[in-house]
């Protein structure tokens, strides 16, 4: 080796690499943002044609949200997406798109379309703390730029911000370098729903006739926006349908028409998410009546509740959730605009500073209230920005938030994920830097949910779904810190339970810490994660809670098929070696059995928890139970009646053994004592058919199940009388029993 | 070696049919009682127990006056309506109907019989009364214990197990055997020796020599060790079933023989010796029928290896679990006063390794049968 270095020559000798400060100058100049973002359209979520749809759809339907809801009208959204290349070859990767989402917000005056559309960091949100889904004012622009970069085509918009006037049409092409759209088409139109879109598929057609798709009358105002892009449409995880869905479940209050693509590219099958219900539709299962329908291919997510969420409002910020560099900024803004003292610039550029508080700081970095904001040294703005750190203010108002609410929650999962137990929470409203934040937490178990999975988490922030980047979000973080063993759950260590589990986290505040522009993951705040793992174990509790106690009434049904399983060969030895009658002894054996194991009979309405009988009855501990959902306990085999013909041996029942009697039912303690008693008037040759239909059912029934099961009961129970002949058969016939009655089985005679 | 001379004696109790008539009576009466308890307590609404006495170390006594291990009286009950327990509650008292049905035909049957008799399938499941053999034989201990009656007085008995040569000749069910004449095979020990079974009808010997298993057996066999030695050669294979033993304790107390064990070197050796001389944990019942406590330990012993100067290819490692039971035996009662034995299994571990019988073989092949033995016998050199 050190020989190899000595060989090799020198070689100081070459010109000089590089250039000269100026020749670099010459090169240096201002990069534009829009420019920045072509470069790295990544950052925005528009990594592969397959998200490049996605995000295309999600920023505008969240803007479409956003405007209704500021607007104060009840959002109205049509998602079309149109595939504009339907003969391509099957193997084709990608295909160009249509999008076009046409909401019934209050549109958008003329003037500002081309900032709205054509800008990055353009909006109404950055600037404010208020919850809103957007927050930057960069996703619709960077959507509309990535369709250009991909077709060249424009992004048209049709706007109509007043029922009475006609309609803008536009369209805008994004002039990367100067971040500014160049409009190419300007006119008004009275074309607004745009009619053509009716007529776009058969089921378009049905529901335009029905009046359900874009009726003039819902659409008096709104906003079209169609772009057209180089795009991958596919179903399964991170897909637009995924989106729409969890979007419908987190908006309970929007109605939401998904016409999707005629074509979709399929070179891998469709990975169906488990347990929601794109997948229950697929398996062709049937739908409850005010869920998610679809006609002709078109989707329809129906309104759940016809209020508006509060409207949310605008806050300052809180002394606690600045930085220095900020405090600095707005002081500099605000020597600026207004040319105020401090003490007014605390009370009113801050919340929760009173005129008190505000004094109090003051003096505490020794100037009078007097003072002009524009005569604080910085060094006294350092000591300011301490004493906002120690001093105890009250949190911030938590008005400016609107989670969506323990009830809606439930709605939303119990219409989107098949189980049998729900339980959401919403915490009270906290603080990170400075910011009100609130959390809710709902989770689903059981059910048609797969049991050998890792859960699965669904995320939202401000109502709209993070699809992507689950595992670097602060939510998914505190699902893996949340102690699931304690609510009777498996979780292999650091990691996400495993089981029939659905786990759904919503984020609302004015402004959610994303760790990125194309907002997929929250940011990991401790406080956060903090607030996220405690309402995760409050809805853990309930879980625990109800698994334990099922799990009890599993172990005690078990038990009770154990001792039932071995109580008749019992009897059977015992009139054996005593001639007592078995059929005495078995019923005994049996009423002390149940009597043993009576938990397993137990209904799960006890303890407080609530046993649905119909859904719109919620329950105020944010618990829903749907028993038909519920699995039956786990058989190890279904037992056989047990048949006890009289013993020849026995002198008591000999007389009785040609009246061979009607079959009895021995199924409660009251047959029982019935059946104690009548053997010792006549001692028969009575046979006992257990019902085995009883033991299929499962533990937790609702009480109006258990009202038919009794009826079905009732029914088999007599039926063996009805079909047997009248030269009647030594043998009881098992009603409800999956094992027939083997008339060879020498074991019974 | 014991020189007292022993009168043949042949054994005059010929059982009359009446009398195991009376004794089957009693068991019949016995099961009943049994029975009758569970069917009150069950109609009377009150959970069915099962009292069965426990067979464990602890509920073990060591009698030091008579020298073996004797029950107490701790008794487990067993109840219905618990799941560790429910299945062989129901085991229990379908062997106890099965043995009443033997008992009433007058007919005996092997463990295995029993075990198939009441072998089914739970009705109406897929489920076994009983899987295998090894849930059957407890049972019936456990039901021999709580009856308060024998084996054979369920009438069942376990397969033959054990040789005998030698210079005795006994009856058998009426048969007269000559256990001089028995070949190679030797007479092969029934589990029932009972004194209505097996008479003793003339006997020569003057000492029985008792070998672990039957290859052992079989070099002293072929080499006449019992003709030339006047004795009667006996084995077990292995850990010793109750019928040889009880043999041995016959052959011990009505004609008076010394017991003369030849084992391995190993606890496994030490602990049949100890069997045979005090008794087992899982049958201390019956220790009074079955313990032989002047039985003796003559070999193989931990001096051995220097003694007869054997060669180290005969050394077998102790495992960790060998030297767990070796002190555990040492802790024993009756092993933990004797000084010898105290020496024994402290040579035994000092030494490192254990030896079987087999390894005097690398003397020569009958060095065990023709000097070993003889020449220990000679010089009393046992442990007692």
């Amino acid at each position: 080796m050190e020989s190899a270095v000595k060989e090799r020559p020198m070689q100081s000798s070459k010109p000089r690499r590089g250039a000269t400060a100026e020749e670099m100058s010459a090169r240096q100049k201002e990069v534009s943002v829009s420019e920045f973002f072509v470069k790295n359209r990544h950052l925005l979520g528009f990594d592969n044609p397959r998200k490049a749809l996605l995000t295309t759809v999600k920023e505008a339907v969240d803007n479409s949200l956003d405007a209704c809801e500021e607007g104060g009208i009840l959002p109205d959204i049509a998602v079309i997406i149109e595939d504009l290349d339907p003969r391509r070859p099957a193997t084709s990767k990608s295909s160009r798109y249509r999008v076009t989402i046409i909401d019934n917000g209050p549109g958008i005056v003329r003037k500002q379309v081309e900032n709205i559309f054509g800008r990055l960091l353009y909006g109404s949100k950055f600037h404010r703390l208020k919850m809103s889904r957007g927050q930057q004012g960069i996703g619709i622009s960077a959507a509309g730029m990535n369709g250009l970069i991909t077709t060249g085509r424009p992004m048209v918009i049709h706007t109509k911000p007043s029922a009475k006037q006609a309609a803008h049409h536009l369209e805008l092409a994004m002039n990367t370098k100067t971040n500014r759209a160049e409009v190419t088409l300007d006119k008004e139109t009275k074309d607004f729903p745009p009619e053509r879109f009716r007529a776009i598929s058969a089921g378009t057609k049905q529901l335009s006739a029905e009046g359900t798709f874009l009726s003039p009358e819902v659409f008096a105002t709104g906003t079209s926006v169609s772009i057209e892009l180089e795009g991958k449409y596919q179903k399964g995880r991170g897909s637009v349908d995924e989106f729409l869905e969890l979007t419908a479940i987190a908006n309970p209050h929007a109605r939401i028409i998904f016409v999707p693509p005629s074509r979709t590219t399929q070179e891998e099958g469709d990975d169906l998410l488990p347990g929601t219900s794109a997948a229950a539709a697929q398996e062709g299962k049937k739908e409850a009546p005010a869920q998610t329908s679809e006609t002709g291919g078109v989707v329809v997510y129906p309104r759940g509740v016809q209020e508006l969420p509060p409207e949310t409002k605008e806050i300052q910020p809180h002394p606690k959730g600045i930085e220095l560099g900020i405090l600095l900024q707005m002081l500099k803004d605000y020597e600026a605009s207004e040319k105020g003292t401090l003490y007014d610039f605390l009370q009113t550029r801050f919340c929760r500073v009173s005129a008190s508080t505000a004094s109090k700081f003051c003096s505490a970095i020794g100037v009078t209230s007097r003072t002009k904001a524009a005569d604080v040294e910085p060094p006294d703005v350092e000591k300011l920005f301490k004493v906002f750190e120690d001093e105890r203010l009250a949190p911030p108002p938590t008005d400016c938030l609107a989670p969506i609410g323990v009830r809606q929650l439930l709605a939303g999962l119990l219409k989107g994920v098949k189980a049998e137990f729900y339980a959401a929470s919403t915490r009270e409203a906290a603080v990170y830097r400075g910011r009100p934040f609130q959390i809710e937490a709902a989770i689903a178990f059981g059910g048609d949910l797969p049991a050998d999975q890792s859960a699965r988490v669904i995320r939202f922030a401000n109502r709209v779904p993070l699809l992507f980047q689950q595992s670097a979000c602060s939510s998914f973080k505190a699902v893996e810190e949340t102690p699931w063993k304690n609510y009777a759950m498996q979780q292999p260590r650091g990691s996400l339970p495993v089981g029939p589990l659905v786990v759904m986290i919503h984020m609302a505040s004015v402004w959610v810490p994303f760790t990125s522009e194309s907002k997929e993951a929250i940011a990991d705040y401790d406080e956060i994660r903090k607030e996220m793992k405690l309402a995760l174990m409050e809805c853990g509790r309930k879980l625990g809670t109800y698994l334990r106690k099922r799990q009890k009434m599993r172990r005690e049904s078990e038990r009770r098929d154990v001792f039932e399983r071995y109580i008749g060969e019992i009897a059977k030895a015992l009139n054996a070696i005593t001639n007592e009658d078995a059929k005495r002894l078995y019923d005994a054996l049996l009423e002390q059995a149940r009597k043993k194991t009576a938990v397993a009979d137990q209904q799960l309405d006890e303890d407080g928890k609530v046993v649905r009988e119909d859904d719109d009855d919620f329950d105020d501990e944010g618990v829903i139970l749907v028993p038909t959902a519920i699995a039956p306990i786990e058989q190890s085999a279904p037992i056989a009646p047990i048949s006890f013909e009289p013993v020849a041996t026995s002198k008591a029942t000999s007389k009785a053994t040609s009246k061979a009697t009607s079959t009895t039912t021995s199924k409660t303690k009251s047959n029982a004592k019935a059946v104690g008693v009548k053997k010792s008037s006549a001692p028969s040759a009575s046979m006992v058919s257990e019902t085995s239909a009883t033991k299929s059912h499962p533990a937790i029934v609702t009480k109006k199940e258990l009202a038919e099961r009794r009826e079905s009961n009732a029914s088999s129970s007599s039926k063996p009388d009805n079909s047997q002949k009248p030269q009647k058969s030594q043998k009881t016939s098992s009603s409800g029993s999956s094992k027939p009655f083997d008339d060879n089985d020498p074991r019974l005679f | 070696m014991a020189k007292k001379s022993i009168a043949p004696s042949t054994s005059a109790s010929k059982p009359t049919s009446g009398s195991v008539k009376a004794r089957d009576i009693a068991t019949q009466r016995k099961i009943l009682t049994l029975a009758e308890e569970i069917v009150r307590r069950s109609l009377g609404g009150r959970e069915p127990i099962v009292q069965i006495p426990t067979r464990t170390k602890s509920n073990t006594i060591w009698n030091k006056k008579k020298g073996i291990l004797e029950m107490g009286d701790a008794t487990a009950e067993r109840p219905l309506f618990d799941l560790k327990t429910a299945k062989q509650f129901m085991q229990t008292m379908l062997h106890a109907s099965t043995i009443k049905d033997l008992i009433e035909a007058q007919k005996t049957s092997s463990l295995r019989g029993v075990f198939y008799k009441a072998k089914h399938t739970v009705a109406g499941t897929k489920e076994n009364t009983f899987d295998t053999q090894d849930e059957s034989d407890p049972i019936l201990e456990d039901l021999e214990v709580a009856l308060g009656a024998l084996r054979e007085e369920l009438h069942v008995f376990a397969e033959n197990r054990g040789s005998m040569v030698g210079n005795i000749t006994i009856v058998d069910k009426g048969d007269e055997i000559d256990c001089r004449r028995m070949g190679s095979g030797g007479y092969a020990l029934p589990s029932i020796v009972e004194p209505d079974i097996i008479q003793f009808k003339k006997c020569e010997a003057k000492f029985v020599l008792h070998v672990e298993k039957g290859t052992v057996w079989n070099r002293f066999n072929e080499d006449r060790f019992w003709e030339k030695n006047n004795c009667i050669l006996t084995h077990g294979a292995g850990q010793p079933p109750r019928g040889c033993r009880r043999l041995l304790q016959r052959l011990n107390q009505e004609l008076k023989l010394p017991i003369i064990c030849v084992l391995d070197n190993d606890p496994w050796g030490h602990y049949i010796y100890s069997v045979i001389k005090q008794g087992s944990i899982s049958l201390a019942f019956e220790s009074t029928r079955l313990a032989i406590p002047d039985a003796k330990f003559l070999g193989i012993r931990a001096k051995d290896f220097r003694e007869c100067g054997l060669d180290d290819a005969v050394k077998i490692d102790l495992t960790d679990n060998d030297i767990k039971r070796a002190k555990e035996i040492a802790a024993y009662p009756w092993f933990e006063a004797h000084k010898g034995w105290q020496k024994e299994i402290n040579a035994l571990l000092s030494n490192g390794f254990k030896m079987e019988v087999e390894s005097l073989i690398t003397k020569d092949i009958s060095y065990v049968s023709e000097t070993y033995v003889p020449e220990r016998l000679r010089a009393k050199d046992w442990l007692e």
